[in-house]
């Protein structure tokens, strides 16, 4: 009976003599908010799949979207992934130096979405062609801005940390929410994949 | 929190969603796969997306096995998500929100899809109302 | 200056609102007034508005949705009234307008901030307990998500009294909830509401799904964990999973509102059944989060009182994973009759009759719990009983309805009003109540007056089955949802039959606030120690209530029923040498975000656009803050405990 029941374990969470450490646990925890955030964009993604021929007799993807802006953005956030990398190598390290650096190239890059991404939208509002015009923009500008105003808040949210940085160094919290904010990082640019593939170039080509 | 938990990262954290431990070299690596990696999927994906030879269905198959790669690089490169056995729990969190996403975006085009093809068209029921 | 908000946004002309608000503002102004005259603010924010302690924070959420309960009761009251006095020519006390509002609130506030914060509340308190925890994950966070939900109950309540709610039922589906046809605040208010109070739900669902998974007590296997942590774990996986849909579908309507956008419009290429497509993937899940956590003090309280452990532990565990991965396999059923064609109404009636199977297991184990036991029939197993006898009529009549040929038919009958009643009030509201008795001496150290609150549960019990079973028959006989008058004569004898009912409820309502004020009058008679009921879990082993920390030695597990192992032998914890306690300092973070939170949302609703930017501004400034100091602990030296261990005359 009770090897029945143990069944139900996993292996990996044989609760040993000590408890997890608060960084395991903030880290976590803050997986699962962002797992939470992953079905956000979801529900925004089978939106866009729905509506994204509701064009109302105005522009769809092939006339408005712009591949190799798309591309240059991809760029930009693929980049700022691989530098948030550098810099989190930086904290296990505590180099200080390195892990100033990694982040703000990481902000600069994020910027240089943002700005990119932000002419693009106002391109389109100045045509006539804004969120207003059809549901199939309505979508598209709603999937797109959502993302980008997790990157705005990304970009808000790693300035104060630069701050506390400066002023403070590695101290316990800080290295937490360097972890955190690198998971955010991430999965920014994970979902920023399914963007530019079903958004600009299946919604731009197909 | 409280003593139940210890406060600094510590070797072994490696359970933790993008922690890896303290590896000294190893990590740096991994990063630079990963990233040459992406590099690649992206401009494949960019390459074959105007490809007017291939069926559209291709395309789109092609787009999405280019894209659902890429973001297992992600994972696995960035975020350090793996096979470990301490990671499991991570694993199973991940593959549980990824079938309630693949159940959301399927289970809505399939409705969707029905229900457009089966209802009047909004123009149509609008004329009515006049 | 202020948008759209104008003096005649206060309804002067409407003599029962302006009663009720005069009411409500004599009520509030009293017991400030009491507050102050007691000197006790300072006791309030230190002990209360501030704690970051899920204790606490358990018994507020209940605080909560018990006065919401009276909130969503009258305006249920309101609407048997109407209907029972409403027939052919006569046309009853509200005009459609107004009962249109009435119902709209009464189904919001019943769920969102009577259920779910009742289920909530009880997760909150027993969860760290049970599993040999000092406090949740994350309590600030705890503190924040409180508060929200609070910070969305004063939203909608507000719209009382300034300005109008929605007219489109507890859902709002659109185009009735798009500009062109709700062009008042009434929508708003129900947006703003539920989005800032669904943050603080999903923010609660991460805080306890990591609590239960990496704060367990040494030695505690899942294998291990009691039944109702395991239906808290399932329900707040529901809610990480469900949360973000609803957040998303309502963002998009208030984009619609608010931008012009054209997600769910008539025109513009809008699809409305989108909106329903999505909400009820969100809200089949979320009928699961409220049900899950009762079932989970079903199985506490009959094993407790039926002196037995639970009979078969794990088929209770697998059947509640399996309820659990289901709920997101069954919305469609919501929308039978709305066009998707057989195949997709084929799939989702078999999923829905599938869902029935785990269920049925669980009753089964219940019954075979009892089955050998020596059952004492204490109030909660009162309500236990209530809950299977009820639970199974209304779960049976949702299969039937699982059919969609049957569902084509049924469909917004008051067939389906008296099923989700029954398996609400019969399920989840039995089951709290249930909880609220069996845990409420460990809260307080003192029992609820038995007698008492028999008497509220058969109030309630008859009470449901005059106020319900009409209802089935009323379906069959063709009366729809939402009637605030009616032609047909041959209805009216039912309608009578189920205000009858209500006012029985009613009754047993106010017994239920008498037991309340009586027992604390008496809690010197009913007094209870660590362990009044004889329990299984480790929350008995604690002081009623318990200090703090919790345990001031965190237990080492060794098998299921943790306590009851520890019970059978020798007490031997007690050589072990105390430590020092980390304890989490309190926050007014929670306080402050949820007060701008509120003018925040008001400032939208009334298109008072500095507020809402005001909001924003503050949020980040107060996150900042917040972030700044990065000591947010206090140590409890080991000598400190010892003394609140001696001084405490129930320590365990």
């Amino acid at each position: 009976m009770s090897s029945d029941v143990a069944s139900l374990d996993m292996p990996s969470e044989e609760p040993g003599v000590q408890l997890p450490s608060r960084q395991h646990v903030t880290g976590f925890g803050f997986y699962l908010y962002l797992l939470s955030d992953g079905i956000l964009f979801a529900a925004l993604f089978a939106v866009f799949a729905v509506l994204r021929t509701a064009t109302d007799g105005g522009p769809d993807g092939h006339m408005l979207f712009s591949s190799r802006n798309a591309f240059i953005e991809t760029a930009c956030l693929l980049t700022s992934s691989f530098t948030c990398g550098i810099a989190m190598l930086a904290c296990d390290r505590r180099n200080k130096f390195v892990a100033l650096v990694g982040f703000l190239v990481t902000g600069v890059l994020g910027l240089a979405f943002l700005t990119l991404e932000i002419h693009e939208f106002a391109d389109l509002i100045a045509k006539g062609d804004g969120p207003g015009r059809s549901a199939f923009l309505s979508s598209f500008f709603t999937l797109v801005s959502t993302h980008g105003l997790h990157v705005t808040c990304g970009l808000l949210w790693l300035g104060v940390l630069l701050v506390q940085f400066l002023l403070r160094g590695f101290t316990p919290a800080i290295l937490r929410r360097f972890l955190c904010f690198s998971l955010f990082w991430h999965v920014l640019d994970v979902v920023w994949i399914g963007v530019f593939t079903f958004v600009y170039l299946v919604g731009g080509y197909l | 929190m409280t003593t139940q938990q210890r406060h600094d990262a510590q070797r072994g954290d490696s359970n933790t969603p993008g922690l890896e431990g303290r590896e000294a070299h190893g990590s740096l690596r991994g990063y630079i796969i990963g990233y040459v990696s992406a590099i690649a999927l992206t401009i494949a994906a960019f390459v074959i997306a105007p490809n007017t030879n291939m069926a559209p269905f291709s395309v789109v198959a092609a787009l999405a096995v280019l894209a659902i790669a890429q973001m297992l690089v992600h994972l696995i490169f960035f975020l350090h998500i793996n096979t470990a056995p301490a990671q499991k729990i991570n694993v199973t969190a991940f593959a549980a929100a990824m079938l309630i996403i693949a159940i959301v975006v399927v289970g809505s085009i399939w409705i969707m899809g029905h229900l457009n093809r089966n209802m009047l068209p909004m123009e149509h029921l609008m004329q009515m109302q006049r | 200056m202020f948008g759209k908000l104008t003096l005649s946004a206060i309804p002067f002309d409407q003599p029962i609102i302006m009663g009720t608000c005069l009411v409500l503002i004599f009520g509030i102004l009293a017991i400030l007034g009491l507050i102050t005259y007691k000197r006790k603010w300072d006791w309030l924010w230190t002990e209360w508005i501030t704690t970051v302690d899920h204790k606490r924070i358990g018994i507020m959420y209940t605080l909560l949705a018990m006065v919401m309960l009276l909130r969503g009761f009258s305006d249920a009251i309101m609407m048997r009234s109407q209907q029972a006095l409403a027939s052919s020519n006569a046309h009853g006390f509200l005009p459609p307008e107004h009962y249109n509002q009435i119902f709209s609130a009464h189904g919001t506030i019943m769920i969102f901030f009577m259920a779910m914060p009742f289920v909530v509340g009880l997760m909150n308190f027993v969860v760290p307990l049970q599993i040999g925890a000092r406090d949740v994950a994350f309590p600030v966070l705890n503190s924040v998500s409180f508060w929200l939900t609070a910070a969305g109950a004063l939203l909608i309540n507000l719209s009382l009294g300034i300005g109008e709610f929605a007219r489109t039922g507890w859902l709002a589906y659109p185009p009735l909830s798009e500009l062109p046809f709700s062009p008042g605040v009434g929508v708003d208010y129900y947006l703003w509401s539920l989005q800032i109070s669904g943050v603080g739900t999903l923010l609660s669902g991460v805080n306890l799904v990591t609590t239960i998974l990496k704060l367990r007590a040494p030695g505690m296997r899942l294998s291990m964990m009691p039944v109702f942590t395991w239906t808290a774990l399932a329900s707040n996986m529901l809610i990480v999973a469900a949360f973000p849909i609803l957040t998303a579908t309502f963002a998009m309507l208030l984009l619609d509102r608010y931008l012009g956008t054209h997600f769910f419009t008539n025109d513009g290429g809008g699809n409305p059944m989108m909106y329903i497509n999505l909400i009820w993937t969100w809200g089949h899940p979320e009928v699961y989060i409220l049900i899950l956590p009762p079932f989970g003090v079903f199985s506490e309280v009959i094993s407790t009182f039926s002196r037995k452990p639970l009979f078969g532990y794990r088929s209770m565990v697998v059947a509640t994973m399996v309820i659990t991965l289901l709920a997101f396999t069954t919305w469609l059923h919501h929308f039978f009759t709305m066009g998707s064609g057989a195949d997709v109404n084929g799939f989702f009636g078999i999923t829905t009759m599938v869902i029935a199977i785990p269920t049925g297991v669980k009753i089964f184990n219940w019954l075979f719990t009892m089955y050998g036991g020596r059952v004492r029939f204490t109030s909660p197993v009162l309500w236990t009983i209530g809950f299977m006898v009820t639970f199974t009529i209304g779960g049976m009549t949702g299969v039937l309805m699982a059919v969609p040929p049957a569902d084509f038919v049924l469909h917004n009958s008051l067939f389906l009003i008296a099923h989700f009643h029954n398996v609400i009030i019969g399920g989840v509201v039995f089951g709290c109540f249930a909880g609220l008795t069996y845990w409420f001496p460990k809260a307080f150290g003192f029992r609820l007056h038995e007698g008492l609150g028999k008497a509220a549960f058969w109030c309630w019990f008859v009470g449901f089955y005059l106020a319900f079973m009409p209802l089935y028959i009323l379906g069959f006989m063709g009366m729809t949802r939402r009637m605030n008058h009616y032609d047909n004569p041959a209805w009216l004898p039912y309608l009578l039959v189920a205000e009858a009912g209500a006012v029985l409820i009613f009754i047993g309502i106010l017994l239920q606030v008498v037991q309340l004020v009586w027992s604390i009058k008496k809690r010197g008679t009913l007094r209870a120690g660590a362990d009044p009921w004889d329990g299984r879990t480790l929350e008995w082993s604690t002081a009623s209530p318990p200090p703090p920390y919790n345990f001031a030695r965190v237990p080492q597990v060794a098998g299921l029923d943790a306590y009851w192992e520890v019970k059978q032998e020798v007490a031997t914890a007690l050589a072990q040498p105390l430590e020092a306690i980390e304890m989490p300092k309190n926050s007014g973070l929670g306080f402050f975000v949820s007060f701008f939170a509120v003018i925040g949302g008001f400032g939208m609703i009334w298109h008072i656009w500095w507020m809402g930017v005001l909001a924003l501004v503050a949020f980040f400034a107060l996150i900042v803050w917040s972030s700044w100091d990065e000591e947010d602990e206090f140590e409890l030296s080991a000598a400190e405990v010892g003394r609140l261990e001696r001084a405490n005359p129930h320590a365990a």
